[in-house]
């Protein structure tokens, strides 16, 4: 939250008794964490924030903990929303909302310094002597209660909530009961009427006597033309592109967080003629998918990586059988059942590794949710282009997240497949050493009457095994050929900030948001740093190794363990590859995304580095409870958007080493975070 | 393969006649003597009777002896990994309504690895028929006991005879919802092809065990059914529900009860459709699904679809 001062008074707001200190203060970017338990829909509050967001042009971004038990339990949503560039969903809150006493305790130490904590006064009691912070302490128990009538119970908090969000920061409030009327359009109409019950509650509370600020988002002029955002997480995001990329058959086994991309497929692909199946376990799954792809319709099939484990030696049989399967792994903390619903980048190795022989298969991995969507359609692409096994990867926290991204080209990107059956000439051999490999599917008449074998046994042209050393070496060769050609076509990662200069960051997946993040922040203090993210995992672009020269430092960030093999996982594929000594690796295994700080504390140790924003300490420690007065709850506050036309920036990028921040930043970066606690998996449930 | 936007054209008009010749392919490698042979016969047999398009016939098989079948039939087919061919069937079925899938194997490879597919691919009744080569031995590994190897059978996994209980196969395929299980025997030519005819026209997953002696590792392991070598092969008598005294003696193929009497019967037991029954296939319920949902969106495009899911997502 980038409270950057108004111009003076010149904007007149409207309605109720307003005090000079309650004009809107405009801002760029604020980071909201929501609180809670699971059950009081904080993660339905937040995603119509998200969506808000997207649909007013803004950037955003979120992180949200699934929660471990079934019944619910602690668990947290944040929004990022912003009108610059939101990379990552933030190291700190600059606003905290918390409904219980717990969530209060393991959040906190996660609201920055000057930081509002709003809190349900009914369940809440802050240390009010920890002047850090702002306390605006409501008792949303007891007027959501009140608003909605008892039959209701307090279940319409999140909405309620939602309404004193929508108040403080100027929200667009037809927006939002556009949004809340879209959500529960179909049904019952009383639905609707008590969440813009709660919300109209939430919103004409007098926050005003208690927080003595109000913001107001920049708003940015959308150009003409310019596409509408859609707002959406990771999953959907995987689903989707896939639709788009023509796939229309499937099979999974359902696995924390694989599952919500199988239940979506499973609902929407009959809409397209197509079907997926869920299968009685994953080695199923990708078998059922390879028949669907080997009867001539590319097909998907995916899980985490206990499942993945499961469909290794199905996917070696789709390498040898040169059958295109497109396989995700949406990555979670392991080995074995490891951590079910905490983020980890741990099964790279196994990706490209997993399986025996020398079995070439493609790996790429998404950077954001906009970028699963783009990457199911890369790797429709170069399956079926190459006739071979793609993996995607994916992990946790862009299954969970929700970004904002421009709508795709649909109409440009829509794929509708047809099974190639028209008849084979004769001499169509399905293995033919000189070419890349297109099968023929079952109903494909052949003209001379010779059908070809698919097989996972080392084979002669046609299909039909063979143990000729000569044929295994030229079969070995024919299939791996088909990574060194798609090598050759591959774009060089672009380079962000620095061109050349003291440090590289490279990257491969959901770290795309802190590490860029990273180096914006190093690169406004003046290091000289750039970073780079890898889409294309496996093989990788050529000419990275150009790229490398112009730095004197690489540094690979990923969340995986360096211990085992002296690096991380793609730090020690580069270095093999390209036996750069001067690749080195950042690593975590909490479980937990990276922060933009401990990617800094471990590239620049020793360093300090300003934070996100410049703290403002404006009220903090006052807190106020007023009881409700009807007459400044008027609804007519919602003051005129207030534009600053030249947002000052600079706020930004100036050092400001204001002593507590600059602790932070440079305090050890391995520090648990407090969301650790809750985000754990309960012992007694698996996902 | 590729699915882009090449459509099929419609199969040449002249069709020439299916022979033995045209979907003979290579000459089996198995054992001179291995029943598995009289099974190729028996389908090639099949085949050249019902005259069906030669490309829309797909053979399939998982790992084993006998799973080497594909490679002996001159036809689309695939040769999967062992115990994961009837998922394998299963996608094609589904997705391929215009093919007849075949899938063969042995009984180490349906009834072992393979055995909880089995179990899924029967109770969600994919289309499809699957024929499991039964020897009672691993015969590609050479001689290790097999989930169907009797108690006592000595191999080189049970020197000392096989201790655990046999899987009884078909009461394994009545229980597990397949909606056509027979039984039949190598040896059996006639038999053989009647059951595989049965199987194909029924609609659902229809599978049989086929009895096929492993001459090199469990010789003679079929002979009490084989009348040349001295045994009886005793054929199941189904009603033919002609109001006779008889008839009230004869089996239903409908009644599950029954099929597990029979099934219970001590080796080597009788021959013949145990069980079947006219349950939807998952193909119909899939489709009628399929069906319904495009039917109430009014047949969109593909696009239009998609548009509409991100319009809603604005
Ligand atoms: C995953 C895996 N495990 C083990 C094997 C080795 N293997 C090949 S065939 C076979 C058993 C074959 O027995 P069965 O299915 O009864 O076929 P038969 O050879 O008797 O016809 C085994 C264990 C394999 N190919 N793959
Ligand atoms: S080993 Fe047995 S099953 Fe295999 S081919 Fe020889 S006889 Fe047939
Ligand atoms: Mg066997």
């Amino acid at each position: 939250m980038n409270p950057t001062p108004t111009l003076p008074e010149t904007t007149p707001t409207t309605g109720a008794p307003e005090r000079a200190d309650l004009r809107p203060e405009s801002i760029d970017d604020a980071v909201i964490r929501l609180a809670g338990n699971s059950q009081d829909g904080i993660q339905s509050a937040g995603a119509f924030l998200a969506r808000l967001a997207g649909r007013s042009d803004q950037e955003v971004m979120t992180y949200m903990t699934i929660p471990a038990t079934i019944s619910g339990g602690p668990s947290i949503f944040q929004v990022r929303m912003g009108t610059g560039e939101v990379l990552s969903a933030g190291d700190e809150a600059d606003f905290l909302v918390a409904f219980y006493q717990h969530s209060y305790q393991d959040h906190i130490d996660f609201l920055k310094e000057g930081g509002v904590l709003l809190y349900d006064s009914d369940n809440v009691e802050p240390n009010l002597d920890d002047r850090r912070f702002v306390y605006v302490g409501v008792p949303i128990t007891g007027l959501t209660v009140e608003a909605l009538g008892g039959t209701a119970k307090d279940k319409g908090k999140n909405i309620f909530v939602l309404g004193l969000i929508s108040k403080i920061f100027q929200l667009d409030v037809e927006k939002l009961t556009m949004l809340i009327k879209e959500k529960f359009a179909g049904k019952d109409e009383s639905i609707v009427n008590t969440a813009i019950m709660a919300f109209t509650a939430g919103y004409a509370y007098p926050v005003g006597n208690v927080l003595a600020r109000r913001y107001q988002f920049e708003t940015v002029a959308k150009k003409p033309g310019a596409p509408a955002q859609i707002t959406m997480d990771g999953n959907q995001a995987l689903a989707y592109g896939l639709i788009a990329a023509g796939v229309r058959y499937g099979a999974g086994y359902p696995i924390t967080p694989w599952s919500s991309v199988m239940e979506i497929l499973r609902r929407e692909l009959p809409k397209y003629g197509g079907l997926f199946v869920q299968a009685e376990d994953e080695l199923a799954a990708v078998s059922i998918t390879l028949g669907f792809s080997y009867s001539g319709y590319l097909a998907v099939t995916g899980s985490a990586g206990p499942g993945i484990s499961l469909k290794t030696e199905a996917i070696g049989w789709a390498s040898m059988a040169e059958i295109p399967i497109l396989i995700i792994n949406v990555q979670r903390g392991g080995p074995s059942t490891g951590l079910p619903t905490n983020v980890e980048q741990s099964d790279l190795f196994q990706a490209i590794y997993g399986g025996h022989g020398d079995s070439p298969r493609v790996v790429l991995a998404a950077s954001t949710v906009e970028d699963c969507f783009y990457i199911a359609i890369e790797a429709a692409r170069i399956a079926r282009k190459y006739s071979t096994p793609v993996f995607i990867l994916s992990d946790s926290s862009l299954a969970t997240r929700i970004e904002a991204f421009d709508e795709p080209d649909l109409a440009n990107l829509m794929i509708e497949p047809h099974p190639d059956l028209t008849p084979r000439a004769a001499g169509f051999k399905p293995y033919a050493l000189d070419r890349i490999t297109q099968h023929a599917p079952p109903g494909t008449p052949m003209a001379d009457g010779k059908y070809p074998l698919i097989t996972g046994l080392e084979h002669d042209e046609m299909g039909h095994p063979t143990g000729s050393p000569k044929l295994h070496m030229g079969m070995t060769a024919k299939r791996r050929s088909k990574l060194q050609k798609l090598a050759a076509e591959l774009p060089l990662p672009e380079i962000f900030g620095d061109q050349e200069g003291d440090v590289l960051l490279v990257g491969w997946g959901s770290t795309y948001g802190p590490i860029h993040d990273a180096a914006k922040r190093a690169r406004s203090v003046g290091e000289k740093i750039g970073a780079i993210h890898l889409r294309h995992v496996h093989p990788l672009p050529e000419g990275l190794e150009k790229i490398f020269s112009k730095f004197k430092r690489i540094v690979v960030v990923e969340m995986n363990d360096q211990g085992i093999y002296g690096f991380g996982q793609l730090a020690t594929i580069l270095r093999a590859r390209y036996c750069e000594p001067k690749i080195q690796s950042v690593t975590k295994t909490d479980g937990l995304t990276f922060r933009v700080k401990e990617i800094l504390g471990h590239v620049f140790e020793g360093k300090t580095f300003p934070g996100r924003r410049g703290a403002r300490n404006g009220s903090a420690g006052e807190t106020v409870t007023v009881p409700i007065d009807p007459t400044t709850a008027a609804a007519t506050e919602h003051a005129e958007a207030e534009v600053s036309a030249a947002a000052d920036q600079s706020g930004d990028n100036t050092p400001t080493k204001l002593g507590s921040e600059a602790a932070e930043a440079s305090a050890g970066t391995n520090e648990t975070r407090p969301d650790s606690a809750q985000t754990e998996p309960s012992a007694s449930r698996e996902v | 393969m590729s699915d882009t936007l090449t459509i099929a054209e419609p199969a040449a008009p002249q069709r020439e006649k299916l022979t033995k010749k045209a979907i003979t392919a290579d000459h089996p490698t198995w054992c001179p003597g291995c029943g598995d042979f009289a099974v190729l016969a028996c389908y090639y047999k099949v085949l050249e009777k019902r005259q069906s398009e030669h490309e829309k016939i797909v053979t399939l098989a998982g790992i084993g002896c006998s799973s080497r079948f594909p490679y002996f039939v001159n036809g689309h087919g695939a040769h999967f990994i062992h115990g994961r061919a009837v998922p394998l069937a299963s996608g094609i079925s589904l997705a391929r309504p215009d093919l007849h899938v075949f899938l063969f194997g042995g009984d180490g490879d349906g009834f072992s690895i393979g055995g909880n597919h089995l179990d899924h691919g029967a109770r969600k009744n994919v289309n499809l028929t699957y024929v499991i080569m039964d020897n009672f031995v691993y015969g590609l590994t050479k001689k290790q006991t097999s989930p169907t190897s009797p108690i006592g059978f000595k191999s080189k996994t049970d020197p000392q005879g096989a201790i655990d209980q046999p899987v009884n196969a078909m009461k394994k395929l009545v229980a597990s919802g397949a909606t056509f299980v027979a039984r039949t025997h190598a040896s059996q030519v006639n038999h053989m092809i009647q059951m595989i005819e049965r199987a194909m026209d029924h609609q659902g997953f229809s599978v049989i065990e086929c009895l096929s002696e492993c001459v090199e590792f469990f010789p003679g392991a079929f002979d009490p059914a084989n009348p040349r070598k001295g045994g009886s092969f005793e054929v199941i008598q189904e009603k033919k529900y002609d109001n006779t005294p008889e008839d009230e003696l004869r089996h239903d193929v409908t009644d599950e009860l029954a099929a597990y009497k029979l099934a219970q019967l001590p080796f080597p037991g009788v021959f013949g459709v145990f069980y079947q029954n006219d349950r939807p296939t998952k193909n119909a319920l899939e489709k009628k699904w399929i069906d319904s949902t495009r039917e109430k969106l009014g047949q969109p495009s593909d696009l239009q679809l998609l548009q509409k899911t991100f319009d809603r997502m604005k």
